[in-house]
């Protein structure tokens, strides 16, 4: 949201807060709802088909993208890391800390090296089970193998951001549920929470 | 380099510092009708432009870990999240402090118009009648020269100015005030309060500097959980938004900010006649020539202010006599236990958000047990629920669960608000061995020589911090839930929080009948200075596990009217 427009909304806020506290001290629901569409104002977070990336070359930006959608994929509930932007901020990220692209670029570099020896195609070609069979060794412990061994820390790096960009985008905090970061005029506990909760633990 | 200030202008009373002390100083000053200089070595604040409130993850490209990554390489840039007030650092370029061998120490520093105000947890809590009288209690620490009785009258002053949520319990341990109506417990802390019927352990209504209704033209809460980030509509408290910027409407303020206070000058007499600073935009050196001096710099920038403001007549440093300056330095013991508990697991998503922090608490509850063996007590802050995903906030999880795809996404749409914490905050006793002197040689980027810190727990601390543990296990357990938290460590100093990393530093000035043995009177008032008061934490005597922040504007608030009489009565 545009600072100006920001700025304008937490006016309102502000004075009919201000304007109704003689009365009740209460925000009407209506502005309540205004506030929360308002802060709620999404801009799009992946850059499509034509997105130029700045610290990735192209191929090795498409293998984050594939990475992306396979740790977080599209689901019944809600889209997949790459359409929350995924990759996107981690490209951006990389195009300002060298540190980051290293990681990132020599991850890629070793994980096409080991698919090409292992099943003769790059990471972003090899087939779905080829890729995944790679990854489950990179992400339980019980399978590691010295062969793989530098893939771990690697592997751990994008699912760390691809986790951190999917939910903290419009997606997924929609996909978690998170229901708040607007104005409330009373904050209240829907008993319905309660009682689930209370049935569930031992101290019901 | 000292350029005497062709001006002589005489000001009334300059106040260093805009923190919960100085701001309260300002506040009660001006509404008296008197002229008040406010230096701060921060700038202005502007809330529509420095807070962040509302603001999603996604607005910013790099969503919350810096704009070169930092926090993936755990640089702290930001010490609190990028998404909170600007607040202040750990570390300062330019500004460095030094800490002495075999001792560990953080120094937080708040550099802006309101001080810590605008990002602290507001949980305001009354010391206790035993709080003010600790030596006669239980023969350790010192004895205020002032008892409850004489500072209750302020504490509900300083209640029914900020506004504090709350209910009347009749604890001994947890005096109540003048309170706001309390916000309903959330879920996870409904299940916490069931935990402790169970094990007898209280959890009641938390007292918070937030507005349940609407307080003296500050709008009542709109429950968007973000006080850290600064509030807007000013419904949580700060000392900037609801003293300063009143003030400043007085037309008795002056503000003189990005002024970093180098000495408090002294006459011929001994009184102090003023004040010299940088001014940190120029880098220029000035000086104010003034009737009073209110100190409010936070207690270990005061005590290094005072220590620094050596003259002929003070050669230990200003109103050092009793060498007293400096010593004593406490902090808060914290120590904290998580769990996951699996009756909150899918629990129907609802809006959790409520005012920043927990709805309930746990004050001290053992204080009449006989054989404990540590003294005094802790108070215990409850954490949980839905709260907005930032980055980090499922890497936990995700590196649990291990594994990826569907799997991974359910994991933590499980996990999601089904984490409890419990925080414990204790009572340090002050000891021989924690205090801060002047660094010999190091000098900040002012040339205004550092302080140098030496901190030691003592037994006291490192038994209740076994103590919270156990109990935080208990309560966990209670609820069907298990802990992910660490056990404790054999070597159990390295489980209490590192000194200053509370950030509620205390008793470095402390006050006392006896000029001999302590730095300030009953009135904050320097003992060989009259005209000098000192009213942030350093007064304290001791560091009671109620977070100082009420009791600095209590406090300074009983300052600020005796200094009013003092100064109309021409005793200063």
């Amino acid at each position: 949201m545009e600072d100006q427009s920001r700025r304008d909304l937490f006016k309102i806020l502000g004075s009919s807060l201000v304007l109704t506290t003689a009365g009740s001290g209460v925000l009407s629901p209506a502005l309540a709802q205004h506030v929360h569409e308002e802060v709620a104002a999404v801009k799009s977070l992946s850059g499509g088909p034509n997105y130029a990336p700045k610290g990735f070359n192209r191929h090795n930006f498409a293998t984050l993208r594939k990475l992306a959608d396979i740790i977080i994929p599209k689901d019944e509930h809600s889209a997949g890391a790459s359409e929350a932007g995924a990759a996107e901020y981690i490209d951006f990220l990389a195009g300002r800390s060298s540190e980051l692209a290293a990681i990132f670029n020599g991850g890629f570099g070793w994980l096409d090296t080991y698919m090409h020896k292992t099943y003769g195609s790059d990471f972003l070609t090899a087939k779905p089970e080829q890729q995944t069979a790679l990854l489950d060794k990179l992400a339980f412990q019980k399978n590691h193998t010295p062969e793989t061994a530098p893939g771990v820390p690697f592997f751990a790096w994008v699912r760390n951001m691809v986790v951190d960009a999917y939910y903290t985008s419009p997606v997924g905090v929609k996909d978690i549920g998170y229901m708040g970061n607007g104005a409330m005029s009373v904050f209240s506990v829907p008993k319905e929470a309660v009682d689930y909760v209370m049935s569930r633990s031992p101290l019901a | 380099m000292f350029q005497a200030q062709p001006k002589t202008e005489i000001h009334d009373v300059v106040v260093i510092g805009s923190g919960a002390g100085g701001g309260t100083t300002v506040k009660v000053l001006t509404d008296l009708g008197m002229k008040v200089t406010l230096l701060e070595a921060g700038p202005m604040l502007d809330p529509s432009k420095d807070f962040k409130e509302h603001m999603w993850p996604w607005e910013v490209d790099h969503r919350g870990v810096g704009p070169n990554a930092e926090n993936y390489f755990g640089k702290d840039i930001y010490p609190f999240g990028y998404f909170l007030a600007p607040n202040g650092y750990w570390n300062i370029p330019g500004e460095p402090f030094t800490v002495a061998p075999g001792s560990e120490f953080k120094w937080f520093r708040s550099r802006i118009m309101g001080g810590r105000t605008n990002h602290y947890g507001r949980i305001s809590l009354r010391f206790s009648d035993y709080d003010f009288k600790p030596y006669q209690f239980d023969g350790l620490g010192n004895d205020w020269p002032i008892s409850y009785e004489d500072m209750s009258p302020y504490y509900d002053k300083a209640e029914e100015f900020i506004g504090i949520t709350g209910t009347h319990e009749g604890f001994r341990s947890a005096p109540d005030g003048k309170f706001l109506p309390p916000v309903a417990p959330r879920v996870h802390e409904q299940l916490v309060q069931r935990a402790g019927k169970k094990l007898n352990i209280p959890v009641i209504p938390s007292r918070m500097a937030m507005l349940t209704k609407p307080v003296h033209g500050r709008a009542a809460c709109h429950y968007c959980g973000q006080c850290g980030r600064g509030c807007r509509t000013a419904s949580a408290f700060t000392s900037s938004q609801a003293m300063i910027f009143p003030a400043m409407k007085t037309g008795r303020l002056t503000i003189i900010s990005n002024a970093m206070v180098r000495e408090i000058l002294v006459d011929s007499s001994g009184k102090a006649s003023g004040v010299s600073y940088v001014d940190k935009a120029t880098r220029t050196e000035r000086q104010i020539r003034c009737r009073a001096v209110v100190v409010a710099a936070s207690a270990c920038e005061s005590a290094r202010l005072l220590l620094n403001s050596k003259s002929t007549k003070y050669p230990n440093g200003l109103a050092n006599g009793s060498g007293q300056v400096g010593r004593n330095l406490t902090d808060t013991v914290g120590h904290a236990v998580s769990g996951i508990i699996p009756a909150l697991e899918g629990t129907p998503r609802h809006n959790s958000d409520g005012i920043g922090g927990m709805h309930v608490y746990t004050p001290w509850w053992e204080l009449d047990k006989k054989n404990k063996d540590f003294p005094r007590g802790y108070h215990i802050e409850i954490g949980g629920g839905f709260g907005m995903p930032q980055i980090g906030s499922f890497r936990g999880v995700a590196a649990k669960a291990e594994g990826y795809g569907t799997k991974l996404k359910d994991d933590i749409r499980r996990f999601y608000g089904s984490q409890v914490s419990f925080a414990g905050r204790g009572e340090m006793i002050p000891n021989e061995h924690s205090f801060l002197d002047i660094d010999p040689v190091q000098v900040d980027q002012w040339g205004i020589p550092v302080p140098r810190f030496h901190f030691r727990w003592s037994e006291h601390e490192i038994k209740m911090v076994k103590h919270m543990h156990a109990t935080f296990k208990d309560m966990i357990e209670a609820m069907g839930g298990r802990v992910t938290s660490p056990d404790l460590p054999e070597s159990s100093a390295s489980s209490v929080s590192v000194g200053g990393e509370i950030i509620h530093e205390a008793g470095t000035c402390r006050m006392g009948d006896d000029p001999k043995t302590s730095v300030l009177n009953k009135w904050s008032q320097a003992h060989e200075v009259p005209n000098l008061t000192v009213v942030d934490a350093a007064p304290f005597n001791g560091n009671p596990d109620k977070n100082v922040t009420l009791t600095i504007v209590a406090n300074a608030w009983r300052a600020a009217e005796h200094l009013a009489d003092e100064i109309k009565k021409r005793n200063v």
